[in-house]
């Protein structure tokens, strides 16, 4: 295994749109293997994408099992995603490998219904919600070339509530 | 070689005061850095770091003219700030009331009280003349863990009864 060469913004290879995975082999594997491995290298990351390495097939990791008190599915590989239902909205602050150095607010679904293959090209469904939804739709912007720098909200856009006294 | 320094503009806001500021700091080679624009009360505010190479008695003549010309109060300090000093908070508040004297004042000290370390703040006053309400909303750095600031938090709601106060953890996603 190998921990691979991220792309930094502004280099414009991160603005390209991510073809479908056609082929479920041993390739893909060492890939995959590569690839986490590289996620895992990164201080605190829970997610990475293939075009984050320059390698521009929709392939997904996120694992957000580190996070205490959230509901999530642990290690995922994501293959071709596709979120197929939305549900509410919510603020949160977002950093990427790719933009050192900086984090902003974005909004996302709170809850999404999302169908993915494996890396052994079977389907598989997940409901998800919160941080781990967050994390998703963070990795499939990669996936049509968008940074979460695109999708930055002002601080004036604050919609937080969560606990009164 | 340049360094940094803070400049503050202040004054009755108008179209074009943020493009004139900036093309005379382009114009004579100034790098920009991180800033905070905003309209107050029906002024326009500048902070904002600027990499220079000369002195701040040069660049306040530099942009004085158009300071003058937009009415703007000018200030300039050197300073030993740098870029890519990021921190990133992790607590969020926010508090709300009817307007009175001291909410700012009891707000933060119970916060810096609980090792709160403010990166951001903005407050405001809504509602009319008649019955204005003041709102804050603040995000910064608990180093003692947002339990200690929920515990000071509560404490300030059971003295204050006429504060709404909010808090929560900012988990920023990294990817």
């Amino acid at each position: 295994m190998a921990i691979l060469d991220l792309l930094i913004y502004p280099d414009v290879r991160l603005k390209t749109l991510s073809t479908p995975v056609r082929v479920f082999d041993e390739k893909l594997h060492a890939f995959i293997a590569n690839l986490e491995e590289t996620m895992r290298a990164g201080q605190g990351s829970v997610g990475i994408a293939a075009p984050q390495v320059g390698y521009f097939e929709r392939i997904v990791i996120v694992d957000v099992s580190s996070k205490q008190k959230i509901k999530h599915h642990g290690r995922l590989i994501l293959i071709n995603p596709e979120i197929t239902d939305w549900k509410g909205f919510k603020i949160g602050r977002e950093g990427c490998m790719s933009v050192p150095d900086y984090t902003g607010n974005v909004i996302r679904a709170k809850n999404i219904h999302l169908q993915a293959l494996d890396e052994n090209g079977i389907e598989h469904e997940y409901d998800m919600e919160g941080y781990e939804a967050r994390a998703v739709q963070h990795e499939i912007d990669h996936l049509e070339g968008l940074l979460f720098l695109d999708r930055l909200v002002s601080r004036r856009h604050d919609l937080f509530q969560r606990k009164c006294y | 070689m340049s360094q940094w320094f803070m400049i503050t503009l202040v004054g009755k806001d108008q179209i074009g005061i943020v493009a004139k500021i900036t093309t005379s700091l382009y114009e004579c080679g100034c790098n920009l850095g991180e800033a905070s624009m905003l309209r107050l009360g029906g002024n326009f505010t500048i902070m904002l770091m600027v990499a220079y190479d000369g002195t701040d008695q040069s660049l306040h003549n530099l942009l004085k003219p158009v300071a003058d010309k937009l009415e703007l109060h000018l200030h300039i300090n050197s300073i030993e700030g740098q870029l890519h000093q990021h921190q990133i908070p992790n607590v969020r508040v926010k508090v709300y009331g009817s307007d009175r004297i001291g909410i700012l004042a009891q707000v933060t000290t119970a916060l810096a009280k609980a090792g709160f370390n403010i990166l951001d703040l903005e407050s405001d006053v809504g509602g009319d003349n008649a019955k204005p309400f003041y709102i804050i909303n603040i995000e910064g750095f608990a180093t003692a863990g947002i339990e200690t600031v929920e515990t000071v938090l509560e404490e300030l709601s059971s003295q204050q009864h006429d504060l709404e106060v909010k808090i929560e953890a900012i988990e920023t996603v990294v990817m």
